[in-house]
C-alpha cells in the first residue's frame, strides 16, 4: 500500500514540473505511403505533359519526382526551404526565357507542372498535401487542352483515383494500402452516378466566355490558303483524320465525294492562292437535284471552312455561303465540331457569273512557263467552243501518260513545263495546277479547288472516314452553258485515284504509307475498330454541347427547357441519387437470429419506461429488476425473461417454444 | 478577457442548447442516429471547391468535354464522401467509462466507450472536449475504450461536458460530427502544495514524525469493516475464520498520536484553496507516515483512519469543499 501511495505521489511529483506535452494528431506528417502515392498521382498528372513541355521542363519535373520519392523511400527530411525558394525562382526564369511571356496555356502549363514539383519537395504540412493534390487536378484538366482521345481519359482517370487515394492515406493513416485503393474506388464509382447526372443536365454554354490567349490552339496539320508542289503530297503520308460523315441514306458514289475547301484563283507562277470572295448567309446558287442527307464531323484544323460536300443546300445555323461555293463557319474550328447537312450534287452553279470573277479565273502570270503556253495555243487551235478545247486538253493529258506518284520529284522556276514536259511525275496538285494553266492559257476561265477526295468506309460504324492522306486538288473551268464544272486532271493518270483511293492508284513498287498497305489488313481492320471506338467517343462525349444537349432534353420529352428547368431537374436526380446513397448507408444487415430479435425488441420496448437492459446484465437479473420496477408486469415480465434465459442457455431449444415467446414479446404492452 | 470567454461561453452553451439540444448529461448509452450527426465542409474542402468552379469555368471558356467530366467526377466523389462521412458516424453509440481522480494541474483522463455495432472499420474519428482531441479508429464490431486527456486547472467535480465526436474522413472535405454530454465527471483534488510545513500533531501541534513506526498498534480500540487498501495484517482473521466478515481492528494509539488535519487549525491569513492545498499536502504526508489521521473541515469531518480509503475520501472532502456537488460517496 505504502507502494502504492509513493507511486502516486512520485507521479504527481513528476508531473507537476514538466512541460505537458499533448499527443499530436498524426495528421500532418507525410508518412511513406503516403507520400509515395502523391508522388505516384504526380507522375500520372505530369506523363502526359511530356510530349508538350519543353523537354529541359520534363527532365526537372522528373528530377524532381525522382528526388522526393528518393527521400521518401529513405524516410529523409525534404530538403531547406531556400534551396526550394532558388530552384523556384530559377525555374520561373527559365520558363519566361523559354515562352518570352507567363501569361497564356503553355507556359500556365509550364508554371504548373514545376510548382507541383516544387510543392511536393516543400511538403511538410496536411494542407501542402491538399495543394499538391489540387495542383494534380489542374494538371489533368490541363491535359484535355492538346488530346481528349480514349486513352487520355484513362489516363486522367487513373490520375484521379491516385490523388483520391492519396488524400484518403491523409485522413487515415492507419489503413492498409490495399485499403485505401478499395476505398478510392468505392467513392468515384459513387461519383459515377452524380458526374452523369451533371455531365448530362449541367447547363451547357459554348464558349468561350471570353478571349483565349493567342496559343490557345495550336498549329494542326491539314489545308492551307495557298498550294504550291509539294504542299498536298505532304499530306499525304498522314492517316490523322479529317473529318468523318455519317450518311442518312445511301452513301454518295466515289466519284461524288469532292469535300470543298479553298478555292484557289490568284496564281504567281508558283504557287496558288486564294482571291476575295463574297460571304453570304444563303448559298450563290439555287440547290437542285437529289440530295444526301449526312452529319459531318470536322476536325479542329483551326481554319473557318468546313469541308462540305459539293454543293450545299440552305442551312438554318450560322453557316456562311462564299461566293466560290465554300461553306464557312463564323469562327474557326478550333474544336471538332458537327454540322448537320445537306448536299446537292448535281446543282448546277456558276450560270451567271460576274465578269471580275471570270477575269481572274483568266490571268496568268507573263514569263512562265512558254512551253506550256505554246502547247495551249496549239490545243486551242481552230477549236469552235470552250468544250472543245476542255475535250482537248482532257484528252492531251490522258495521252501523255504522266505518272501519279506520292514523291514527284522537285520542280523548276517553269513548274508547270517542267511537270508536262520533264519529270512527268506528278501529285494531285501538279495535275491541278498544269490543267488549270494549260486551259487559262487557252483563254477559258478555270481555277483550282483543294479539298478531299474520297474516304474510307469504317465497316464498324459504317461511317466514311476522310484522312488527311485524302486532301486533294482539282480543278474546276467555267463553261458559258454549264457554269463551273469540275474536272479531276488526276483521274486522267491514275482513275482508280478517284474509285479506290491513295492505295490503287499509285503504280506499283510505290513505298505506301504503313496505314495503307493491304498485306497488313489485321492491323487496318484493328484501326478501323478503334476508329469506330473513337468517333463514338468524339460524337457521344465530346461533342456533347448546348445544341447535343436540347436533342438529349427533347428526346426525354423536354421539348422546350430554360435554365431554371434545367436546374430543377438537376436538383431533383441530384437529390435522388444523394437519397440512395443514403439508403445504401442505412441498410444493416438485420440480426439473422429470431431469439435475439426478440430479446432486442423486449428491451427496446422497456426502454421506453428507462428500463433497456444493461449490457452487462443476465436475463434473470434483468427480469428480476425490471419486475421490481414494474410490479404490476412482474410475472409476465420475469416470465419472459426465464424463457429466454432457458432457451438461449438450456439444452434442447424448440422451435415452438421460441416462437411463442416471439408472440409473447410482440404482444407485451407495459402501460 | 475572462468576461468576454465567459460570455462567449454562455452564447455557445444556449447555442449549444438550440441547435444541438444538448443540456443535462444523457442517459448512457448515447446512440449516434441521423438526426445527431451534422455536416459541414471544411475550409479544405471550400478550397476544394473552388478549385473546382476554376476548372469548370476553364472547362467552359475552351469547350473542353473532358474538363466537364473530370470537374463533375470530382465534384460527385466529393458529394458521395459527404454520405461516407454521415456513415462513418451513424450508428455508433458512446457510454461513459471510469474517470480516475486527478489532482488539479494533472491531466484528468475521460474513458469513453465507444461501440461499433457495423461490421466496418470506422477510420480516423476524432473526440473533442475542453479543447482537447484523441483521434482513434474502431475495428469491425470493436467495442473500444478512448482515453481523452484534459488538463485541469480547478479543483472539484470536472464534468466532461459538451463532448464532440468527428471524422473528416474519407477526403478530408467534409466534416461529420456530432454532440452529445455522457455522464461522466472527474473528482480533481486540490494540488497539494509544494514544499508544506511538517505534518501537525494531534491537537497539540506537535510534530510527529516518522519515529513512531508502532503504527500506533498500542490499544485495541474496535473492528470496523474492511476496506480496499486495507493491511491484512490487520485483518481480524479470527472472526473470518469463524465464518464472520471480513473485519480490520482498529487501533487507538496514544492520546494525542491522531494526526487530526483541522480547517480551523491552520493560520487565519491563508485563503480557502492556499489551505485546500495545504491539507491535501498534509493529507498525503500523513499517509505515508502510516498514522491515522483525521480531517476536520468547517462543513464535514472525517474520523481518523489510515489506508487508500480513508486518503481518497478525505481528498474527496477537500476537492467538493464549498461546491454544490459536496457530498460523500462520489467516485
Amino acid at each position: 500500500m505504502a507502494d502504492a501511495l509513493a507511486r502516486l505521489w512520485g507521479e504527481f511529483a513528476a508531473k507537476r514540473w514538466r512541460t505537458r506535452i499533448r499527443a499530436m494528431s498524426p495528421i500532418g506528417t507525410l508518412g511513406r505511403d503516403q507520400g509515395l502515392w502523391l508522388v505516384a498521382a504526380a507522375t500520372a498528372s505530369l506523363a502526359p505533359h511530356v510530349a508538350q513541355l519543353p523537354g529541359w521542363l520534363s527532365a526537372l519535373c522528373g528530377l524532381l519526382l525522382g528526388w522526393r520519392a528518393l527521400l521518401l523511400w529513405q524516410r529523409q527530411p525534404p530538403p531547406a526551404r531556400p534551396v526550394i525558394l532558388l530552384l523556384a525562382i530559377a525555374a520561373g526564369v527559365s520558363v519566361w526565357t523559354e515562352f518570352g511571356h507567363l501569361l497564356g496555356k503553355d507556359p500556365g502549363v509550364a508554371m504548373l507542372a514545376v510548382l507541383l514539383g516544387l510543392k511536393l519537395l516543400e511538403i511538410r504540412a496536411a494542407r501542402d498535401i491538399r495543394a499538391a493534390v489540387l495542383l494534380c487536378f489542374f494538371l489533368q484538366l490541363a491535359v484535355f487542352f492538346e488530346d481528349q482521345s480514349l486513352g487520355v481519359a484513362a489516363l486522367a482517370l487513373c490520375g484521379t483515383l491516385l490523388s483520391v487515394v492519396t488524400l484518403l492515406a491523409l485522413g487515415d493513416p492507419a489503413a492498409g494500402n490495399l485499403e485505401r485503393l478499395r476505398t478510392g474506388v468505392i467513392l468515384l464509382a459513387h461519383g459515377i452516378p452524380f458526374m452523369l447526372a451533371l455531365f448530362l443536365l449541367f447547363p451547357r454554354v459554348q464558349g468561350p466566355l471570353w478571349g483565349l490567349p493567342t496559343d490557345a490552339f495550336s498549329a494542326r496539320t491539314g489545308l492551307s490558303e495557298s498550294m504550291s508542289p509539294g504542299s498536298i503530297s505532304d499530306l499525304g503520308q498522314s492517316a490523322e483524320i479529317a473529318l468523318r460523315a455519317a450518311f442518312a441514306g445511301p452513301l454518295p458514289a466515289p466519284a461524288q465525294r469532292y469535300w470543298r475547301g479553298p478555292v484557289l484563283t490568284e496564281f504567281d507562277g508558283k504557287s496558288w492562292r486564294a482571291s476575295r470572295f463574297d460571304e453570304a448567309s444563303t448559298p450563290f446558287y439555287t440547290p437542285a437535284g437529289p440530295h444526301l442527307d449526312y452529319n459531318l464531323t470536322v476536325e479542329a484544323h483551326n481554319r473557318r471552312w468546313v469541308l462540305a460536300l459539293d454543293f450545299p443546300g440552305a442551312n438554318p445555323g450560322s453557316l456562311r455561303y462564299a461566293s466560290d461555293y465554300q461553306l464557312r463557319s463564323m469562327q474557326p474550328l478550333s474544336v471538332r465540331t458537327r454540322f448537320d447537312l445537306r448536299s446537292y450534287p448535281e446543282t448546277a452553279v456558276g450560270l451567271s457569273e460576274t465578269d471580275v470573277v471570270l477575269a481572274a479565273a483568266r490571268r496568268l502570270p507573263e514569263s512562265f512557263n512558254p512551253r506550256s503556253r505554246a502547247l495551249a495555243s496549239r490545243l486551242a487551235a481552230d477549236a469552235t467552243s470552250d468544250e472543245a478545247i476542255l475535250q482537248r486538253v482532257v484528252a492531251h493529258l490522258r495521252d501523255s501518260r504522266l505518272t501519279y506518284t506520292l514523291r514527284p520529284p522537285p520542280l523548276g522556276r517553269e513548274s508547270v513545263d517542267d511537270f508536262l514536259f520533264e519529270t512527268r511525275h506528278g501529285f494531285c496538285e501538279h495535275f491541278a495546277s498544269a490543267f488549270t494553266f494549260l486551259m487559262r492559257a487557252t483563254g477559258v476561265p478555270a481555277r483550282v479547288v483543294t479539298g478531299y477526295q474520297g474516304g474510307e468506309i469504317n465497316p464498324v460504324d459504317g461511317n466514311l472516314v476522310v484522312r488527311q492522306a485524302d486532301a486533294h486538288a482539282w480543278a474546276e473551268v467555267w463553261l458559258a452553258s454549264r457554269g463551273w464544272t469540275r474536272v479531276d486532271p488526276t483521274a486522267l493518270s491514275a482513275p482508280r485515284r478517284i474509285e479506290d483511293g491513295l492505295a490503287a492508284a499509285l503504280p506499283d513498287g510505290e513505298l505506301l504509307p504503313l496505314f495503307l498497305r493491304p498485306e497488313l489488313s489485321w492491323l487496318r481492320h484493328l484501326r478501323f475498330r478503334w476508329e469506330a471506338v473513337s468517333n463514338a467517343w468524339n460524337q457521344r462525349v465530346l461533342g456533347y454541347n448546348p445544341d447535343r444537349q436540347r436533342e438529349f432534353l427533347s428526346g426525354l420529352g423536354l421539348a422546350r427547357t430554360d435554365w431554371s428547368m434545367l436546374a430543377g431537374l438537376l436538383s431533383g436526380v441530384m437529390l435522388a441519387l444523394f437519397a440512395s446513397l443514403l439508403i445504401w448507408t442505412g441498410w444493416r444487415r438485420r440480426s439473422r437470429d429470431p431469439l435475439e430479435r426478440s430479446w432486442a425488441l423486449f428491451s427496446a420496448k422497456l426502454a421506453r419506461r428507462r428500463l433497456a437492459r444493461r449490457d452487462w446484465e443476465g436475463p434473470l437479473d434483468y427480469g428480476d429488476r425490471i419486475s421490481a420496477a414494474l410490479p404490476q408486469h412482474a410475472d409476465g415480465l420475469r416470465d419472459i425473461a426465464a424463457s429466454y434465459a432457458r432457451l438461449r442457455y438450456g439444452n434442447g431449444t424448440s422451435v415452438a417454444e421460441a416462437r411463442a415467446l416471439a408472440r409473447k414479446i410482440s404482444e407485451l404492452e407495459i402501460s | 478577457m475572462p468576461a468576454t470567454a465567459k460570455t462567449s461561453t454562455v452564447v455557445r452553451n444556449a447555442l449549444d442548447r438550440l441547435l444541438f439540444r444538448t443540456g443535462a448529461p444523457e442517459a448512457a448509452p448515447i446512440r449516434l442516429g441521423q438526426r445527431r450527426i451534422y455536416l459541414l465542409p471544411t475550409p479544405a474542402g471550400v478550397a476544394f471547391a473552388l478549385a473546382l468552379l476554376v476548372m469548370l469555368i476553364a472547362s467552359i471558356n475552351y469547350n473542353l468535354s473532358l474538363g466537364y467530366g473530370l470537374v463533375f467526377l470530382l465534384a460527385g466523389t466529393a458529394v458521395a464522401s459527404i454520405v461516407h462521412a454521415f456513415r462513418n458516424l451513424l450508428g455508433l453509440s458512446v457510454r461513459p467509462g471510469r474517470c480516475d481522480p486527478v489532482f488539479c494541474g494533472d491531466d484528468a483522463v475521460f474513458h469513453l466507450v465507444l461501440d461499433n455495432p457495423r461490421g466496418v472499420r470506422r477510420p480516423a474519428l476524432t473526440l473533442r472536449a475542453h479543447g482537447c482531441r484523441t483521434a482513434f479508429a474502431l475495428g469491425a464490431g470493436e467495442q473500444g475504450d478512448v482515453a481523452l486527456a484534459c488538463p485541469t486547472s480547478r479543483r472539484g467535480s470536472f464534468a466532461i461536458g459538451r463532448t464532440i465526436l468527428e471524422t473528416t474522413w474519407p477526403l478530408g472535405l467534409i466534416r461529420a460530427w456530432s454532440v452529445f454530454v455522457p455522464d461522466l465527471r472527474c473528482l480533481v483534488y486540490p494540488a497539494p502544495e509544494a514544499d508544506p510545513p511538517p505534518l501537525p500533531s494531534g491537537q497539540t501541534g506537535n510534530i510527529r514524525g516518522e519515529q513512531s513506526s508502532g503504527e500506533g498498534d498500542d490499544d485495541f480500540a474496535g473492528l470496523r469493516a474492511h476496506q480496499r487498501g486495507d493491511s491484512p495484517r490487520h485483518v481480524a482473521w479470527k472472526v473470518l475464520a469463524r465464518g464472520g466478515p471480513m473485519l480490520i481492528k482498529q487501533f487507538a494509539g496514544h492520546g494525542g498520536d491522531d494526526v487530526v488535519l483541522a480547517w480551523t487549525a491552520l493560520p487565519p491569513s491563508m485563503d480557502d484553496e492556499a489551505r485546500l492545498s495545504r491539507l491535501a499536502a498534509w493529507l498525503l504526508a500523513a499517509e505515508r507516515s502510516g498514522c491515522p489521521y483525521a480531517l476536520r473541515l468547517p462543513t464535514a469531518s472525517q474520523p481518523a483512519g489510515r489506508g487508500e480509503a480513508q486518503l481518497r475520501r478525505c481528498l474527496q472532502w477537500l476537492a467538493l469543499f464549498g461546491t454544490a456537488a459536496e457530498h460523500p460517496g462520489h467516485g
